[in-house]
Protein backbone atom coordinates (compact mmCIF):
# COMPACT_ATOMS: atom_id res chain seq x y z
CA UNK A 1 0.00 0.00 0.00
CA UNK A 2 2.50 2.48 1.28
CA UNK A 3 6.30 2.17 -0.48
CA UNK A 4 9.26 4.93 0.42
CA UNK A 5 11.75 4.18 -1.34
CA UNK A 6 15.45 6.09 -0.62
CA UNK A 7 13.77 8.62 1.24
CA UNK A 8 16.39 11.65 2.30
CA UNK A 9 15.37 14.17 4.55
CA UNK A 10 17.90 17.20 5.19
CA UNK A 11 16.98 20.21 7.24
CA UNK A 12 19.66 22.76 6.18
CA UNK A 13 23.06 20.89 7.98
CA UNK A 14 21.42 18.20 9.50
CA UNK A 15 20.56 15.05 7.65
CA UNK A 16 17.53 14.19 9.48
CA UNK A 17 17.08 10.77 6.86
CA UNK A 18 19.23 9.18 4.63
CA UNK A 19 18.33 6.62 2.24
CA UNK A 20 15.08 5.25 4.22
CA UNK A 21 13.07 2.33 2.52
CA UNK A 22 10.03 1.37 4.18
CA UNK A 23 6.55 -0.78 3.44
CA UNK A 24 3.66 -1.65 4.94
CA UNK A 25 0.97 -3.74 4.26
CA UNK A 26 -3.09 -2.96 4.54
CA UNK A 27 -4.18 -3.75 7.86
CA UNK A 28 -0.35 -4.19 9.15
CA UNK A 29 1.45 -2.32 12.39
CA UNK A 30 4.79 -0.92 12.14
CA UNK A 31 6.69 -0.03 15.43
CA UNK A 32 9.20 2.77 14.85
CA UNK A 33 11.56 3.00 17.07
CA UNK A 34 14.70 5.09 17.24
CA UNK A 35 16.72 7.82 20.23
CA UNK A 36 15.50 10.93 20.32
CA UNK A 37 16.58 13.30 17.11
CA UNK A 38 17.00 10.14 15.30
CA UNK A 39 14.43 11.06 12.77
CA UNK A 40 11.20 9.80 13.37
CA UNK A 41 8.93 12.23 13.77
CA UNK A 42 10.73 13.36 10.34
CA UNK A 43 9.87 10.49 8.62
CA UNK A 44 6.00 10.80 9.90
CA UNK A 45 5.30 13.98 8.47
CA UNK A 46 7.16 12.98 5.34
CA UNK A 47 4.02 10.68 4.72
CA UNK A 48 1.59 12.78 6.56
CA UNK A 49 2.68 15.36 3.21
CA UNK A 50 4.17 18.07 5.83
CA UNK A 51 7.27 17.67 4.55
CA UNK A 52 8.21 17.42 0.90
CA UNK A 53 11.65 14.41 0.88
CA UNK A 54 14.71 16.10 -0.39
CA UNK A 55 15.34 12.79 -1.95
CA UNK A 56 13.39 9.71 -2.70
CA UNK A 57 10.11 8.75 -3.94
CA UNK A 58 7.27 7.78 -2.21
CA UNK A 59 4.47 5.45 -3.57
CA UNK A 60 0.88 4.64 -2.71
CA UNK A 61 -0.93 2.20 -3.84
CA UNK A 62 1.67 1.87 -6.97
CA UNK A 63 1.59 5.40 -7.99
CA UNK A 64 4.48 7.09 -7.62
CA UNK A 65 2.80 10.52 -5.40
CA UNK A 66 3.83 13.74 -4.15
CA UNK A 67 1.88 14.27 -1.10
CA UNK A 68 0.44 17.54 0.94
CA UNK A 69 -1.26 17.76 4.00
CA UNK A 70 -4.38 17.50 2.00
CA UNK A 71 -3.05 14.92 -0.74
CA UNK A 72 -2.41 12.92 2.26
CA UNK A 73 -5.65 13.06 3.66
CA UNK A 74 -7.58 12.37 0.37
CA UNK A 75 -5.31 9.24 -0.02
CA UNK A 76 -6.65 7.87 3.37
CA UNK A 77 -3.48 9.20 5.33
CA UNK A 78 -4.25 10.35 9.12
CA UNK A 79 -1.90 11.75 11.50
CA UNK A 80 -2.01 12.19 15.16
CA UNK A 81 1.61 14.41 15.97
CA UNK A 82 3.57 14.28 18.95
CA UNK A 83 2.93 17.71 20.32
CA UNK A 84 -1.02 16.32 19.14
CA UNK A 85 -1.44 19.55 17.42
CA UNK A 86 -4.56 21.04 18.86
CA UNK A 87 -5.79 24.55 19.56
CA UNK A 88 -6.56 25.02 23.09
CA UNK A 89 -8.95 27.79 22.52
CA UNK A 90 -11.54 25.48 20.97
CA UNK A 91 -14.21 22.74 21.50
CA UNK A 92 -13.26 19.21 21.26
CA UNK A 93 -15.68 18.93 18.27
CA UNK A 94 -13.96 22.39 16.55
CA UNK A 95 -10.40 20.49 16.78
CA UNK A 96 -12.02 17.23 15.64
CA UNK A 97 -13.63 18.30 12.74
CA UNK A 98 -10.83 21.37 11.82
CA UNK A 99 -10.32 21.82 7.88
CA UNK A 100 -13.28 19.74 7.74
CA UNK A 101 -15.94 21.34 9.29
CA UNK A 102 -19.84 20.05 8.52
CA UNK A 103 -22.64 22.42 6.42
CA UNK A 104 -26.13 22.67 6.45
CA UNK A 105 -27.69 25.18 4.32
CA UNK A 106 -29.76 28.21 5.61
CA UNK A 107 -32.65 28.82 3.21
CA UNK A 108 -31.79 26.55 1.23
CA UNK A 109 -28.68 28.44 0.10
CA UNK A 110 -26.04 29.84 2.84
CA UNK A 111 -24.14 27.91 3.87
CA UNK A 112 -23.46 27.55 7.94
CA UNK A 113 -21.75 25.44 10.53
CA UNK A 114 -23.59 22.64 11.25
CA UNK A 115 -23.49 22.65 15.18
CA UNK A 116 -25.50 20.00 15.92
CA UNK A 117 -23.92 17.29 13.45
CA UNK A 118 -20.45 18.11 14.52
CA UNK A 119 -21.41 17.75 18.24
CA UNK A 120 -23.03 14.52 18.03
CA UNK A 121 -20.56 13.11 15.23
CA UNK A 122 -17.35 14.18 17.93
CA UNK A 123 -19.73 12.37 20.99
CA UNK A 124 -20.17 9.10 18.80
CA UNK A 125 -16.20 9.35 18.73
CA UNK A 126 -15.58 9.41 21.62
CA UNK A 127 -17.93 6.52 22.85
CA UNK A 128 -15.62 4.78 20.28
CA UNK A 129 -12.86 5.49 22.07
CA UNK A 130 -14.18 4.77 25.18
CA UNK A 131 -13.51 8.30 26.32
CA UNK A 132 -14.95 10.64 28.95
CA UNK A 133 -14.33 13.36 26.51
CA UNK A 134 -17.43 16.10 26.46
CA UNK A 135 -17.82 17.11 23.09
CA UNK A 136 -18.58 21.35 24.32
CA UNK A 137 -14.96 21.21 26.64
CA UNK A 138 -11.97 23.55 25.78
CA UNK A 139 -9.22 21.57 25.21
CA UNK A 140 -7.56 24.67 27.98
CA UNK A 141 -9.40 22.52 30.03
CA UNK A 142 -8.61 18.99 29.22
CA UNK A 143 -6.60 15.96 30.93
CA UNK A 144 -3.69 14.41 28.81
CA UNK A 145 -5.70 11.39 28.10
CA UNK A 146 -8.99 13.90 26.74
CA UNK A 147 -6.23 15.62 24.44
CA UNK A 148 -5.02 12.56 23.08
CA UNK A 149 -8.61 10.94 22.39
CA UNK A 150 -9.76 14.12 20.97
CA UNK A 151 -6.64 13.84 18.29
CA UNK A 152 -7.16 10.91 17.67
CA UNK A 153 -11.06 11.30 17.54
CA UNK A 154 -9.99 13.93 14.69
CA UNK A 155 -8.29 11.06 12.65
CA UNK A 156 -10.65 8.87 12.83
CA UNK A 157 -13.53 11.22 11.30
CA UNK A 158 -12.95 9.91 7.94
CA UNK A 159 -11.61 6.45 8.54
CA UNK A 160 -8.45 6.22 7.10
CA UNK A 161 -6.21 3.83 5.68
CA UNK A 162 -3.56 4.65 7.17
CA UNK A 163 -3.15 6.04 10.61
CA UNK A 164 0.34 7.62 11.61
CA UNK A 165 0.78 8.15 15.49
CA UNK A 166 3.83 10.10 16.87
CA UNK A 167 3.81 8.56 20.74
CA UNK A 168 0.51 8.74 21.57
CA UNK A 169 1.06 6.94 24.57
CA UNK A 170 3.46 9.87 25.91
CA UNK A 171 1.02 12.13 28.26
CA UNK A 172 -1.67 9.60 29.25
CA UNK A 173 -1.75 7.32 32.43
CA UNK A 174 -1.29 3.66 32.30
CA UNK A 175 -5.16 3.14 32.08
CA UNK A 176 -5.53 4.77 29.00
CA UNK A 177 -2.19 3.62 27.44
CA UNK A 178 -4.15 0.08 27.81
CA UNK A 179 -7.14 1.93 25.52
CA UNK A 180 -4.74 3.12 23.20
CA UNK A 181 -3.28 0.08 22.62
CA UNK A 182 -6.49 -1.66 22.24
CA UNK A 183 -7.67 0.78 19.84
CA UNK A 184 -4.62 0.42 17.41
CA UNK A 185 -5.76 -3.35 17.93
CA UNK A 186 -9.01 -2.45 16.53
CA UNK A 187 -7.73 -0.40 13.75
CA UNK A 188 -5.64 -2.97 12.90
CA UNK A 189 -8.70 -5.43 13.12
CA UNK A 190 -10.93 -3.08 10.31
CA UNK A 191 -7.92 -3.36 7.86
CA UNK A 192 -6.09 0.13 8.45
CA UNK A 193 -2.75 0.36 8.78
CA UNK A 194 -0.60 1.87 11.56
CA UNK A 195 2.53 3.44 11.87
CA UNK A 196 3.14 3.65 15.42
CA UNK A 197 6.31 5.98 16.49
CA UNK A 198 6.98 5.54 20.31
CA UNK A 199 9.54 5.40 22.95
CA UNK A 200 8.18 2.21 24.93
CA UNK A 201 9.28 -0.81 24.07
CA UNK A 202 6.34 -2.47 25.93
CA UNK A 203 3.81 -0.53 23.67
CA UNK A 204 5.59 -1.41 20.76
CA UNK A 205 5.86 -5.47 21.23
CA UNK A 206 2.07 -5.57 22.43
CA UNK A 207 0.58 -4.15 19.14
CA UNK A 208 2.87 -4.07 16.59
CA UNK A 209 3.98 -6.93 13.49
CA UNK A 210 6.74 -5.10 12.68
CA UNK A 211 9.59 -3.68 14.34
CA UNK A 212 11.55 -0.90 12.50
CA UNK A 213 14.45 0.67 13.82
CA UNK A 214 15.90 4.38 13.40
CA UNK A 215 19.90 5.56 14.20
CA UNK A 216 20.57 8.96 13.27
CA UNK A 217 18.46 9.28 9.66
CA UNK A 218 19.32 5.54 8.80
CA UNK A 219 17.21 2.28 9.16
CA UNK A 220 18.78 -0.30 10.49
CA UNK A 221 16.29 -2.94 11.39
CA UNK A 222 13.54 -4.21 10.23
CA UNK A 223 11.89 -7.41 11.24
CA UNK A 224 9.05 -9.28 12.29
CA UNK A 225 8.66 -8.15 15.83
CA UNK A 226 7.60 -11.98 16.70
CA UNK A 227 11.70 -12.63 15.31
CA UNK A 228 13.21 -9.86 17.84
CA UNK A 229 13.05 -9.08 21.34
CA UNK A 230 13.21 -6.07 23.18
CA UNK A 231 16.60 -6.34 24.33
CA UNK A 232 17.92 -6.71 20.99
CA UNK A 233 15.88 -3.39 19.39
CA UNK A 234 17.46 -1.63 22.79
CA UNK A 235 20.70 -2.67 21.56
CA UNK A 236 19.97 -1.54 17.50
CA UNK A 237 18.51 1.47 19.03
CA UNK A 238 21.84 2.69 21.03
CA UNK A 239 24.23 1.09 18.39
CA UNK A 240 25.44 -1.40 20.82
CA UNK A 241 24.23 -3.80 17.27
CA UNK A 242 25.05 -2.20 14.48
CA UNK A 243 22.18 -3.43 12.39
CA UNK A 244 19.65 -6.58 12.24
CA UNK B 1 -17.07 32.70 40.86
CA UNK B 2 -16.70 30.38 38.63
CA UNK B 3 -19.37 31.16 36.39
CA UNK B 4 -18.63 34.70 36.55
CA UNK B 5 -15.17 34.13 34.84
CA UNK B 6 -16.64 32.38 32.39
CA UNK B 7 -18.94 35.53 31.49
CA UNK B 8 -18.20 36.98 28.02
CA UNK B 9 -15.83 39.82 28.29
CA UNK B 10 -18.55 41.31 25.92
CA UNK B 11 -21.18 41.33 28.52
CA UNK B 12 -19.27 42.77 31.59
CA UNK B 13 -18.13 45.98 29.08
CA UNK B 14 -21.35 46.40 28.31
CA UNK B 15 -22.44 46.18 32.31
CA UNK B 16 -19.72 48.88 32.72
CA UNK B 17 -20.85 51.45 29.40
CA UNK B 18 -24.52 50.78 31.18
CA UNK B 19 -23.06 51.85 34.75
CA UNK B 20 -20.95 54.78 33.84
CA UNK B 21 -23.77 55.83 31.73
CA UNK B 22 -26.06 55.82 34.60
CA UNK B 23 -23.25 57.64 36.99
CA UNK B 24 -22.55 60.35 34.36
CA UNK B 25 -26.53 61.25 33.75
CA UNK B 26 -26.75 61.76 37.32
CA UNK B 27 -23.65 64.37 37.70
CA UNK B 28 -23.60 65.98 34.31
CA UNK B 29 -26.79 67.74 32.93
CA UNK B 30 -25.80 67.88 29.41
CA UNK B 31 -24.81 63.98 29.32
CA UNK B 32 -28.57 62.63 28.95
CA UNK B 33 -29.71 65.19 26.55
CA UNK B 34 -30.69 63.65 23.12
CA UNK B 35 -27.93 65.78 21.07
CA UNK B 36 -25.12 63.77 23.55
CA UNK B 37 -26.10 60.96 22.95
CA UNK B 38 -26.57 61.24 19.04
CA UNK B 39 -23.18 61.94 19.54
CA UNK B 40 -21.86 59.12 21.17
CA UNK B 41 -23.47 57.09 19.02
CA UNK B 42 -22.73 58.33 16.12
CA UNK B 43 -18.66 58.94 17.04
CA UNK B 44 -18.08 55.09 18.35
CA UNK B 45 -20.32 53.51 15.09
CA UNK B 46 -17.33 54.92 12.99
CA UNK B 47 -15.02 53.42 15.95
CA UNK B 48 -16.86 50.04 16.24
CA UNK B 49 -16.97 49.13 12.76
CA UNK B 50 -13.55 49.33 12.51
CA UNK B 51 -13.53 47.12 15.38
CA UNK B 52 -15.10 44.52 14.00
CA UNK B 53 -12.64 43.76 11.29
CA UNK B 54 -9.71 44.50 14.12
CA UNK B 55 -11.05 41.66 16.33
CA UNK B 56 -11.02 39.38 13.58
CA UNK B 57 -7.46 40.31 12.44
CA UNK B 58 -6.44 40.28 16.34
CA UNK B 59 -8.05 36.90 17.01
CA UNK B 60 -5.72 35.60 14.08
CA UNK B 61 -2.76 36.77 16.54
CA UNK B 62 -2.15 39.48 13.88
CA UNK B 63 -2.63 43.37 14.54
CA UNK B 64 -3.87 46.17 12.14
CA UNK B 65 -1.94 49.25 12.80
CA UNK B 66 -2.73 50.77 9.51
CA UNK B 67 -6.69 51.75 9.69
CA UNK B 68 -6.21 54.82 10.27
CA UNK B 69 -3.64 55.90 7.55
CA UNK B 70 -5.86 53.75 5.21
CA UNK B 71 -9.05 56.04 6.54
CA UNK B 72 -7.09 59.15 5.32
CA UNK B 73 -6.07 57.40 2.37
CA UNK B 74 -10.01 56.19 1.14
CA UNK B 75 -11.37 59.41 2.36
CA UNK B 76 -8.93 61.89 0.37
CA UNK B 77 -9.44 59.10 -2.91
CA UNK B 78 -13.15 59.44 -2.56
CA UNK B 79 -12.85 63.01 -2.46
CA UNK B 80 -10.81 63.73 -5.20
CA UNK B 81 -13.13 61.59 -7.25
CA UNK B 82 -15.98 63.60 -5.76
CA UNK B 83 -14.57 66.67 -6.00
CA UNK B 84 -14.18 65.73 -10.12
CA UNK B 85 -17.57 65.43 -10.99
CA UNK B 86 -18.15 61.41 -10.66
CA UNK B 87 -20.91 60.12 -8.41
CA UNK B 88 -20.37 58.81 -4.97
CA UNK B 89 -21.04 54.92 -6.19
CA UNK B 90 -18.11 55.27 -8.56
CA UNK B 91 -15.88 57.16 -5.85
CA UNK B 92 -16.55 55.14 -3.38
CA UNK B 93 -15.50 51.88 -5.72
CA UNK B 94 -12.11 54.20 -6.25
CA UNK B 95 -12.09 54.44 -2.51
CA UNK B 96 -12.62 51.20 -1.22
CA UNK B 97 -10.51 49.84 -3.87
CA UNK B 98 -7.77 51.48 -2.33
CA UNK B 99 -8.62 50.04 0.65
CA UNK B 100 -8.69 46.57 -1.06
CA UNK B 101 -4.94 47.63 -2.07
CA UNK B 102 -3.99 48.27 1.51
CA UNK B 103 -5.52 45.38 2.71
CA UNK B 104 -4.24 42.77 -0.08
CA UNK B 105 -0.62 44.11 1.05
CA UNK B 106 -1.02 43.23 4.49
CA UNK B 107 -2.52 40.19 4.25
CA UNK B 108 -0.06 38.92 1.43
CA UNK B 109 3.22 40.03 3.62
CA UNK B 110 1.82 38.50 6.87
CA UNK B 111 -0.15 35.28 5.29
CA UNK B 112 2.36 34.18 2.57
CA UNK B 113 5.73 35.79 3.07
CA UNK B 114 4.75 35.71 7.30
CA UNK B 115 6.43 38.66 8.30
CA UNK B 116 5.39 40.09 11.55
CA UNK B 117 2.00 41.99 11.27
CA UNK B 118 3.05 44.78 13.94
CA UNK B 119 5.95 45.61 11.43
CA UNK B 120 3.98 45.25 8.42
CA UNK B 121 1.26 47.31 9.43
CA UNK B 122 3.02 49.69 10.87
CA UNK B 123 4.75 50.09 7.15
CA UNK B 124 1.54 50.34 5.94
CA UNK B 125 0.39 53.05 8.51
CA UNK B 126 3.18 55.53 7.32
CA UNK B 127 2.80 54.40 3.78
CA UNK B 128 -0.88 55.19 3.32
CA UNK B 129 -0.45 58.29 5.47
CA UNK B 130 1.95 59.46 3.04
CA UNK B 131 0.28 58.69 -0.20
CA UNK B 132 -2.65 60.78 1.57
CA UNK B 133 -0.54 63.65 1.68
CA UNK B 134 1.40 63.43 -1.69
CA UNK B 135 -2.48 62.50 -3.59
CA UNK B 136 -4.53 65.64 -1.98
CA UNK B 137 -1.21 67.97 -2.24
CA UNK B 138 -1.83 68.71 1.73
CA UNK B 139 -5.43 70.59 0.75
CA UNK B 140 -8.40 70.28 2.31
CA UNK B 141 -11.31 69.55 -0.24
CA UNK B 142 -14.67 70.44 0.71
CA UNK B 143 -16.63 70.39 -2.54
CA UNK B 144 -17.96 67.31 -2.99
CA UNK B 145 -19.11 67.51 -6.83
CA UNK B 146 -22.92 66.45 -8.31
CA UNK B 147 -23.16 63.87 -5.35
CA UNK B 148 -22.63 66.20 -2.20
CA UNK B 149 -25.90 66.05 -0.99
CA UNK B 150 -25.70 62.17 -0.96
CA UNK B 151 -22.45 61.86 0.75
CA UNK B 152 -23.23 64.39 3.41
CA UNK B 153 -26.64 62.63 4.10
CA UNK B 154 -25.34 59.30 4.02
CA UNK B 155 -22.78 59.91 6.74
CA UNK B 156 -24.29 62.81 8.37
CA UNK B 157 -28.15 62.06 7.88
CA UNK B 158 -30.31 60.14 10.55
CA UNK B 159 -33.09 57.80 10.52
CA UNK B 160 -35.96 57.30 13.42
CA UNK B 161 -34.07 59.30 14.86
CA UNK B 162 -30.87 57.49 14.75
CA UNK B 163 -27.53 58.39 12.67
CA UNK B 164 -26.92 56.59 9.65
CA UNK B 165 -23.58 55.27 10.23
CA UNK B 166 -25.20 53.38 14.05
CA UNK B 167 -27.33 51.62 11.38
CA UNK B 168 -24.73 51.14 9.66
CA UNK B 169 -22.87 49.41 12.65
CA UNK B 170 -26.08 47.58 14.00
CA UNK B 171 -26.38 45.73 10.62
CA UNK B 172 -22.44 45.10 10.36
CA UNK B 173 -22.64 43.77 14.03
CA UNK B 174 -25.47 41.26 13.60
CA UNK B 175 -23.44 40.27 10.71
CA UNK B 176 -19.98 40.02 12.20
CA UNK B 177 -21.79 38.28 14.81
CA UNK B 178 -23.44 35.00 12.94
CA UNK B 179 -20.02 35.39 10.92
CA UNK B 180 -17.96 34.37 14.35
CA UNK B 181 -20.72 32.05 15.11
CA UNK B 182 -21.44 29.86 11.97
CA UNK B 183 -19.11 30.41 9.29
CA UNK B 184 -16.48 28.29 8.19
CA UNK B 185 -13.71 31.17 8.22
CA UNK B 186 -14.31 32.19 11.73
CA UNK B 187 -13.55 29.24 13.12
CA UNK B 188 -10.23 29.18 10.92
CA UNK B 189 -10.08 32.96 12.00
CA UNK B 190 -9.69 31.57 15.92
CA UNK B 191 -8.31 28.59 15.07
CA UNK B 192 -5.22 30.07 13.63
CA UNK B 193 -4.86 32.01 16.51
CA UNK B 194 -4.96 29.79 19.37
CA UNK B 195 -2.21 27.10 17.06
CA UNK B 196 -1.20 28.34 13.59
CA UNK B 197 0.97 25.04 13.65
CA UNK B 198 -1.79 23.08 14.10
CA UNK B 199 -3.92 24.72 12.09
CA UNK B 200 -1.91 24.17 9.06
CA UNK B 201 -1.33 20.34 9.49
CA UNK B 202 -5.31 20.28 9.79
CA UNK B 203 -4.86 21.64 6.16
CA UNK B 204 -6.32 24.61 6.80
CA UNK B 205 -5.31 27.68 4.40
CA UNK B 206 -3.75 29.57 7.11
CA UNK B 207 -2.44 32.57 4.77
CA UNK B 208 -5.76 32.74 2.91
CA UNK B 209 -7.17 33.03 6.08
CA UNK B 210 -5.16 35.63 7.04
CA UNK B 211 -5.22 37.43 4.24
CA UNK B 212 -9.24 37.63 4.49
CA UNK B 213 -8.97 39.38 7.49
CA UNK B 214 -6.60 41.81 6.58
CA UNK B 215 -8.82 42.79 3.61
CA UNK B 216 -12.00 42.95 5.64
CA UNK B 217 -10.29 44.92 8.03
CA UNK B 218 -8.83 47.45 5.82
CA UNK B 219 -12.51 47.18 3.65
CA UNK B 220 -14.39 48.59 6.91
CA UNK B 221 -11.24 51.31 8.03
CA UNK B 222 -12.99 52.63 3.80
CA UNK B 223 -16.33 52.39 4.70
CA UNK B 224 -15.83 54.05 7.93
CA UNK B 225 -13.76 56.85 6.25
CA UNK B 226 -16.79 57.36 3.45
CA UNK B 227 -19.07 58.01 6.07
CA UNK B 228 -16.92 60.03 8.02
CA UNK B 229 -16.42 62.39 5.49
CA UNK B 230 -19.94 62.44 4.47
CA UNK B 231 -20.48 63.53 8.66
CA UNK B 232 -17.87 65.70 8.67
CA UNK B 233 -18.61 67.81 5.05
CA UNK B 234 -15.12 67.97 4.54
CA UNK B 235 -12.11 65.88 4.16
CA UNK B 236 -7.92 66.39 4.67
CA UNK B 237 -5.24 63.77 4.64
CA UNK B 238 -5.10 64.07 8.78
CA UNK B 239 -8.83 61.81 8.76
CA UNK B 240 -8.67 59.30 10.64
CA UNK B 241 -4.90 60.24 12.43
CA UNK B 242 -4.85 58.31 15.44
CA UNK B 243 -7.82 55.78 15.03
CA UNK B 244 -5.71 52.39 15.33
CA UNK B 245 -4.98 53.21 18.86
CA UNK B 246 -8.98 53.76 19.18
CA UNK B 247 -10.05 50.95 17.43
CA UNK B 248 -7.55 48.73 18.83
CA UNK B 249 -8.28 49.68 22.64
CA UNK B 250 -12.22 48.75 21.50
CA UNK B 251 -11.10 45.01 20.30
CA UNK B 252 -8.78 44.04 23.02
CA UNK B 253 -11.28 45.71 25.68
CA UNK B 254 -13.89 43.88 24.50
CA UNK B 255 -12.57 40.80 24.59
CA UNK B 256 -9.68 40.17 21.87
CA UNK B 257 -6.88 38.22 22.93
CA UNK B 258 -3.74 40.02 21.38
CA UNK B 259 -2.26 36.46 21.51
CA UNK B 260 -4.87 34.98 19.88
CA UNK B 261 -8.08 32.91 19.18
CA UNK B 262 -10.36 34.97 21.15
CA UNK B 263 -12.87 37.75 19.87
CA UNK B 264 -16.03 38.73 19.30
CA UNK B 265 -18.60 40.86 17.69
CA UNK B 266 -20.57 42.47 20.18
CA UNK B 267 -17.40 42.71 22.74
CA UNK B 268 -15.81 44.87 19.93
CA UNK B 269 -18.93 47.38 19.56
CA UNK B 270 -19.02 47.04 23.70
CA UNK B 271 -15.51 48.44 23.31
CA UNK B 272 -16.16 51.01 21.23
CA UNK B 273 -18.80 52.23 22.75
CA UNK B 274 -16.95 52.30 25.84
CA UNK B 275 -14.15 54.00 24.96
CA UNK B 276 -16.38 56.99 23.38
CA UNK B 277 -18.19 57.34 26.47
CA UNK B 278 -15.45 57.48 28.34
CA UNK B 279 -14.03 60.50 25.82
CA UNK B 280 -17.16 61.68 26.01
CA UNK B 281 -17.43 61.49 29.95
CA UNK B 282 -14.34 63.28 30.62
CA UNK B 283 -15.23 66.41 28.28
CA UNK B 284 -18.12 66.65 29.99
CA UNK B 285 -16.52 66.83 33.12
CA UNK B 286 -14.35 69.81 31.82
CA UNK B 287 -11.15 67.31 31.65
CA UNK B 288 -8.38 68.69 29.33
CA UNK B 289 -8.79 66.69 26.09
CA UNK B 290 -4.56 66.66 25.75
CA UNK B 291 -5.51 63.83 28.65
CA UNK B 292 -7.57 61.24 25.90
CA UNK B 293 -4.77 59.64 25.01
CA UNK B 294 -3.43 58.77 27.93
CA UNK B 295 -6.92 57.39 28.85
CA UNK B 296 -6.94 55.41 25.91
CA UNK B 297 -3.63 53.94 26.32
CA UNK B 298 -3.95 53.19 29.70
CA UNK B 299 -7.52 51.24 28.56
CA UNK B 300 -5.28 49.25 26.52
CA UNK B 301 -2.64 48.38 29.09
CA UNK B 302 -5.97 47.89 31.81
CA UNK B 303 -7.97 46.00 29.61
CA UNK B 304 -4.79 43.45 29.25
CA UNK B 305 -4.35 42.95 32.80
CA UNK B 306 -8.07 42.22 33.54
CA UNK B 307 -8.38 40.13 30.92
CA UNK B 308 -5.22 37.92 32.31
CA UNK B 309 -6.17 37.91 35.82
CA UNK B 310 -9.32 36.98 34.90
CA UNK B 311 -7.93 34.15 33.15
CA UNK B 312 -5.31 33.02 35.68
CA UNK B 313 -6.20 34.70 38.66
CA UNK B 314 -2.94 37.15 39.04
CA UNK B 315 -1.45 39.49 36.70
CA UNK B 316 2.02 38.43 36.53
CA UNK B 317 2.70 34.75 34.46
CA UNK B 318 2.49 31.97 36.79
N1 LIG C 1 11.64 21.57 11.06
C1 LIG C 1 12.92 21.24 11.30
N2 LIG C 1 13.91 22.10 11.00
C2 LIG C 1 15.19 21.78 11.26
N3 LIG C 1 15.60 20.64 11.80
C3 LIG C 1 14.66 19.72 12.12
C4 LIG C 1 13.27 19.99 11.90
N4 LIG C 1 12.57 18.92 12.32
C5 LIG C 1 13.48 18.04 12.79
N5 LIG C 1 14.73 18.51 12.66
C6 LIG C 1 15.97 17.80 13.03
O1 LIG C 1 15.91 16.53 12.46
C7 LIG C 1 16.42 15.55 13.33
C8 LIG C 1 15.37 14.46 13.55
O2 LIG C 1 14.28 14.99 14.30
P1 LIG C 1 12.96 14.19 14.62
O3 LIG C 1 12.02 15.14 15.25
O4 LIG C 1 12.49 13.49 13.41
O5 LIG C 1 13.46 13.14 15.68
P2 LIG C 1 12.60 12.09 16.52
O6 LIG C 1 13.18 10.76 16.19
O7 LIG C 1 11.17 12.27 16.29
O8 LIG C 1 13.01 12.46 17.99
P3 LIG C 1 12.10 12.46 19.33
O9 LIG C 1 12.18 11.09 19.87
O10 LIG C 1 12.83 13.43 20.21
O11 LIG C 1 10.74 12.90 18.97
C9 LIG C 1 16.79 16.29 14.61
O12 LIG C 1 18.17 16.53 14.57
C10 LIG C 1 16.04 17.56 14.52
O13 LIG C 1 16.73 18.60 15.18
MG1 LIG D 1 9.58 12.93 17.51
Amino acid sequence: MLELRSIGMRFGAVEALQAVDLELAPGEVVGLMGDNGAGKSTLLKIVAGNFAPTSGEIRWDGQAVELTPLSAREHGIEAVYQDLALCDNLSATANVFLGRELHRRLFGILPVLDHGAMRNRSAELFDELGSDTRPDDLVRRMSGGQRQATALARARLSAPRLMLLDEPTAAISVRQIAEVLELIRSLRDQGVSVLLVSHRMSDVFAVADRVVVLRRGRKVADKASAESSPEEVTALITGAIEAA
Amino acid sequence: MKGLRRAPQSLWVMLTVAALAGVMSLVSEPFASADNIFNISRNFAFIGLIALGQTAVIATGGIDLSVGSVMGLVGIVTGLVLASGQPLIVAAAAGLGCALLCGLVNGALVGYLRLSPFVVTLGMLSIARSLALVISNNRMIHDFGPDEELLLTLGGGRFLGVANPVWLLLVAALCAAAWFRYSRLARHVLAVGGNEDSTRLAGVPVARVKLTVYVLCSLLAGVSAILMVGWLGAVTNALGQNYELRVIASAVIGGANLMGGEGGAFGAVAGAALIELIRNSLLLLGVDPYWQGAFIGGSIIAAMLVERIRRTGRPGVA
